[in-house]
Order: structure tokens, then C-alpha cells, then sequence
């Protein structure tokens, strides 16, 4: 299960995978609303999908003739990606409230 | 600031330019002020994050129409050194009730020079929230589960 583990950071590690899980975090997306958002091609955002989705980060489903694209709120990946994301911003609001203080007090 | 990522825990560390027990005293005493505020799982908006200092003591959100969300047990509480809290919490961002599937945050203070503090953060054990993901991942996309995950991050990723 380490190289699992492994995989999901190497995936979001590349800076357009990055940019394609923040968009789908938004909302699920299919591939060409991908395409149309980045500056890449629709086959790049097929593959690179491929990747994310293998590294247990996203879940497609058929809709129509279409797949729709969404993060897997059930794959560890994902859920440490989001918490990596909230105790970044949560120390970051840390220091600026830390420091301010400081400044104040001096 | 910088991230580091191990198997089944995320780590993030930031240096603050004040001693050790100031440190100590801004992250539980003004955890209000810290806590990313999007993050509300009460059906009104979050009027104070209560973080209760002492061991033992519960870390919840208060809604402004005085309605409560226990999300964490504070574990251990060590001024100035070291603080850990459960966080019992979900992946689909819903309160766990089975504290075997809740996971843990530890967060060191080490004092670099007397006017400047290093603060280690890891949240471990996020394995622990993944028993019985298999039978969750049927719910993924009923009305309590991904939409609601979905909008809670992409609030995150926008500020």
C-alpha cells in the first residue's frame, strides 16, 4: 500500500493534475469543461485523469455520452490532500495572529 | 512554511517570531482566530471555536443561534511543549462517533532561540478514518456526502 500512497503524491505533483484536482474540487467536471478551463488538450486532460484517477484521487461515472470527474472522498489521498490544504492555511492564520500580536505588544 | 507528507499522516511546520509560551498561548487560546472558519459542520454560520485547555477538555464550534458541534477531545496538554486533540471528523466532514475511526493531531512547540518558536504539526493515524470506506464510497454521491464535501473544499481552495 506504500507505493499507493506514494503514487497519489507523485500525481499531485505534477502542476497541471494539480490545477485539474483543485477544478474538480469545485465541482465534478467531465473532460471537455477540463480542457476548455486549462491551456492543455483534451487527450493531455484524458491522461492525466488516468493518472489521478489511478492514484485512488478521483472517480469518474457515465453521464450520457459523457464522464463526469470528481475527487474520491473515500480514497486516503484525497483526504490528506484536504487536510494538508486546511492545517496549511490554519498555521499560516497561526503566525499572522502570533506575529500581530508581537508587534502590538512591543 | 513547509509541508511534508508521510504514508498515513500529514506534517506541516511554520516558524513564529515570538517565544515559546506566547506560542503556545496564541494557538490554544485564539484557535477561534485560526481555524480555517468554512469549515462548519452546524447548520448555521460558526459564531466561536471554543478550544477548551485542559485535558479532557472538547474543542467545538458554537453557531450563533447557540447550537454546538463537538469535533475533538483535547489528549494531552502540556504547556508550552506539546498539545494533541482528536479529530473526529469524517472524511465526508461528518461528526465520528466511533472512536476507532477518528484520527489525532499533535502539535509541538520548540523553542529555536528565546524569541522564536518552531511549531511541528502532524495529523496521524488518517488510516484509522478509512474502515468501512468501502461501503461509504456507495453514498458518495447522496446529498450528505460528495456535494457537501465538494463545497466544503472548493471553499477552502478559493481563499
Amino acid at each position: 500500500m506504500v507505493t499507493y500512497q506514494a503514487d497519489g503524491w507523485i500525481a499531485l505533483g505534477d502542476p497541471t493534475r494539480r490545477a485539474i484536482f483543485e477544478r474538480l474540487a469545485e465541482h465534478p467536471r467531465a473532460v471537455g469543461e477540463l480542457a476548455r478551463e486549462l491551456p492543455v488538450s483534451r487527450p493531455a486532460v484524458s491522461q492525466h485523469l488516468k493518472v489521478l484517477k489511478e492514484a485512488g484521487l478521483v472517480l469518474d461515472r457515465p453521464d450520457g455520452t459523457r464522464r463526469i470527474y470528481q475527487l474520491d472522498p473515500a480514497g486516503l489521498e484525497a483526504l490528506r490532500a484536504q487536510l494538508d490544504r486546511f492545517w496549511t492555511k490554519a498555521l499560516a492564520n497561526y503566525k499572522a495572529v502570533a506575529e500581530q500580536q508581537a508587534e502590538e505588544v512591543s | 512554511m513547509t509541508t511534508q507528507v508521510q504514508d498515513t499522516s500529514v506534517r506541516i511546520e511554520v516558524v513564529v517570531d515570538v517565544p515559546i509560551e506566547r506560542a503556545f498561548a496564541v494557538f490554544t487560546e485564539d484557535f477561534d482566530s485560526i481555524k480555517p472558519r468554512e469549515h462548519n459542520m452546524l447548520a448555521v454560520e460558526i459564531a466561536e471555536t471554543v478550544f477548551e485547555r485542559r485535558e479532557g477538555g472538547r474543542i467545538y464550534d458554537r453557531g450563533v443561534d447557540g447550537s454546538e458541534c463537538q469535533w475533538a477531545r483535547v489528549l494531552v496538554y502540556e504547556p508550552p511543549n506539546r498539545v494533541v486533540f482528536s479529530w473526529d471528523i469524517s472524511p465526508q466532514w461528518q461528526i465520528e462517533t466511533d472512536r476507532e475511526k477518528t484520527s489525532e493531531v499533535e502539535v509541538r512547540f520548540i523553542s529555536e532561540t528565546p524569541e522564536r518558536t518552531r511549531v511541528e504539526l502532524e495529523h496521524r493515524n488518517l488510516d484509522r478514518h478509512g474502515d468501512g470506506w468501502e461501503s461509504e464510497r456507495d453514498g458518495v454521491g447522496g446529498e450528505g456526502g460528495w456535494p457537501l464535501y465538494v463545497q466544503r473544499f472548493a471553499q477552502l481552495l478559493k481563499d
